[in-house]
């Protein structure tokens, strides 16, 4: 049989110039695009592509909570669900929630209550929904941030937006945003979530163990690394937003087809939500 | 927002809009004395008020609003209304435009009827109620419903309702637009399909300027368009 323990005991994840099975250093990221507003049905929307991540948010709400006895008649309800497709990993995922994707959501719902002005809108829910299409490590990192950009997508009141990373321990190498196989080979993970402009840390979890130095270094590459993932987030939704604007400054309007009454309504949703 | 020429810069939450000395308004908060953007959307300031007018979001009702709601189920002394806002809203038999008996209330409007009719009031927990008091209150038939985001509402009305009057005066369609994003529009085929049209035009452009020149060149050219000259 196969010695796996001493299999990986001699990768290496990182070389003597310090760089990393991908060729990044260790306060590099990987590379990120964020797209915003992409579901039509939605009232927000985001897409993100993370490294190897391929994650989409959807946001609707605030909206009636049900079932009714969850309401609370002083603020909203910020539900998340956080699910994973079966095809999202190598080796198929059984579909539906686990107490992994549980926990996860209730942590991501939970970074989000301290954003979201909940008190102006009693008696609803926003709900998040985060889909992960394609899975790489910092799943949870990519949906929190793509689902805060779905939430200011669907024009929900919120202090800021939320942007979150992971740090980790290599080889004894304290390593931002930890890609697949430094996390399942590494020492530890510590993902993150803060408030940009405040610093204020909303979600903070960690797998495996680290030094208080350690720690505090993680903490460090992870909260710089956030702002820098804010500006990404900023710039999806200014870009959403402006292409709209650049249609307008063409001042020509349309070029409407010829009259057909009946024929394009339907497909412009002009009888309301029914036809949903 | 008309006429102005350039465009206002977007704001995404968090953003600062402005330092001490400045008011905060709707889509904004301060914190330590300056002033941030609660909603994405464009930053507005009218006499050391700030405000950001949002781009998306749900309707959110308030007393007086016009709104078309539609009959989603029945009580023996009241209706409760879709007003496409996260709350219920019952019209109490009372505040209808009829003098309605105990148990009666489907003689009037069944499940599925459409209304014009007001936010009679909202509370501090948002339970909200109608009212057919005013005047234009009545039901809708006939015509059609078309949905529009409440946030663009106040551009489909315009300027001391400027621009639904051009929209009305054009296409010679009957128009009821509510606060609550729900526009019903009665006409012949042609005119309520071209007044949809110009509808979606000041939807999908709602910030632009110009906007009331370019919807009257639209319905004018379209007037004409399929006609030979």
């Amino acid at each position: 049989m196969e010695d796996i323990e001493h299999f990986a005991k001699a990768m290496k994840l990182i070389d003597a110039d310090g760089r990393r099975l991908d060729g990044r250093k260790f306060n590099e990221l990987r590379p990120i695009r964020i797209e915003a507003g992409v579901l039509r049905r939605a009232d927000g929307s985001a897409y993100m592509e993370w490294g190897g991540n391929k994650v989409l948010a959807a946001v609707y709400g605030p909206r009636e909570a049900h079932p009714r006895h969850l309401q609370d008649p002083a603020r909203a309800l910020v539900q998340c669900r956080y699910n994973m497709a079966p095809f999202s990993v190598t080796d198929r995922k059984r579909p539906g929630p686990d107490r992994r994707s549980v926990e996860i959501s209730k942590v991501i719902s939970e970074a989000f209550s301290s954003v979201v002005f909940a008190e102006q809108f009693p008696r609803t829910s926003v709900d998040i929904f985060i889909e992960v299409l394609q899975a790489d490590a910092g799943t949870r990192c990519a949906g929190l941030t793509a689902a805060s950009v779905a939430l200011a997508d669907a024009g929900v009141p919120m202090r800021d937006l939320v942007a979150s990373c992971a740090s980790g321990k290599i080889d004894g190498v304290v390593c931002l945003d930890l890609n697949k196989d430094e996390d399942n080979f590494g020492d530890a993970d510590c993902p993150t979530a803060v408030v940009p402009r405040t610093g204020e840390i909303v979600l903070l979890q960690m797998d495996g163990h680290l030094t208080s130095d350690e720690f505090e270094k993680a903490m460090d590459l992870s909260i710089d690394a956030a702002r820098r993932i804010y500006d990404l987030q900023r710039d999806a939704l200014r870009r959403r937003y402006s292409v709209t604007l650049e249609d307008i400054l063409k001042e020509s309007p349309p070029v409407p087809s010829p009259m057909q009454p009946e024929g394009r309504l339907p497909s412009e949703d002009d009888f309301g939500p029914e036809g949903i | 927002m008309q006429g102005s020429g350039s465009l206002r810069p977007i704001v995404i939450p968090g953003e600062a809009v402005g330092g001490p000395g400045l008011k905060p308004g709707p889509g904004t908060y301060s914190e330590g004395g300056r002033l941030f953007a609660a909603q994405l959307g464009i930053r507005d300031e009218h006499d050391g008020l700030v405000s950001v007018i949002p781009l998306n979001g749900r309707y959110l009702p308030r007393r007086g609003d016009a709104v078309i709601g539609e009959i989603v189920d029945l009580g023996p002394s009241h209706w409760l209304v879709d007003i496409n806002s996260p709350y219920p809203a019952p019209l109490h038999a009372t505040e209808s435009a009829w003098r309605v008996e105990f148990g009666d209330t489907s003689r009037y409007l069944k499940v599925g009827d459409v209304i014009m009719c007001h936010v009679l009031s909202v509370d501090e927990i948002k339970r909200v109620q109608l009212t057919m008091s005013e005047r234009e209150a009545r039901k809708l038939s006939g015509g059609i419903l078309m949905e529009v985001s409440p946030t663009k509402v106040p551009r489909v009305i315009g300027k001391q309702a400027s621009m639904v009057s051009l929209i009305k005066d054009l296409t010679r369609c009957q128009i009821y637009v509510g606060q609550n994003g729900r526009i019903w529009l009665d006409g012949d085929d042609r005119s309520t399909a071209l007044a949809a049209m110009a509808i979606r035009l000041i939807e999908d452009r709602a910030q632009a300027s110009g906007l009331t020149e370019a919807v009257r060149e639209l319905i004018e050219k379209e007037a004409r368009g399929p006609r030979p000259s």
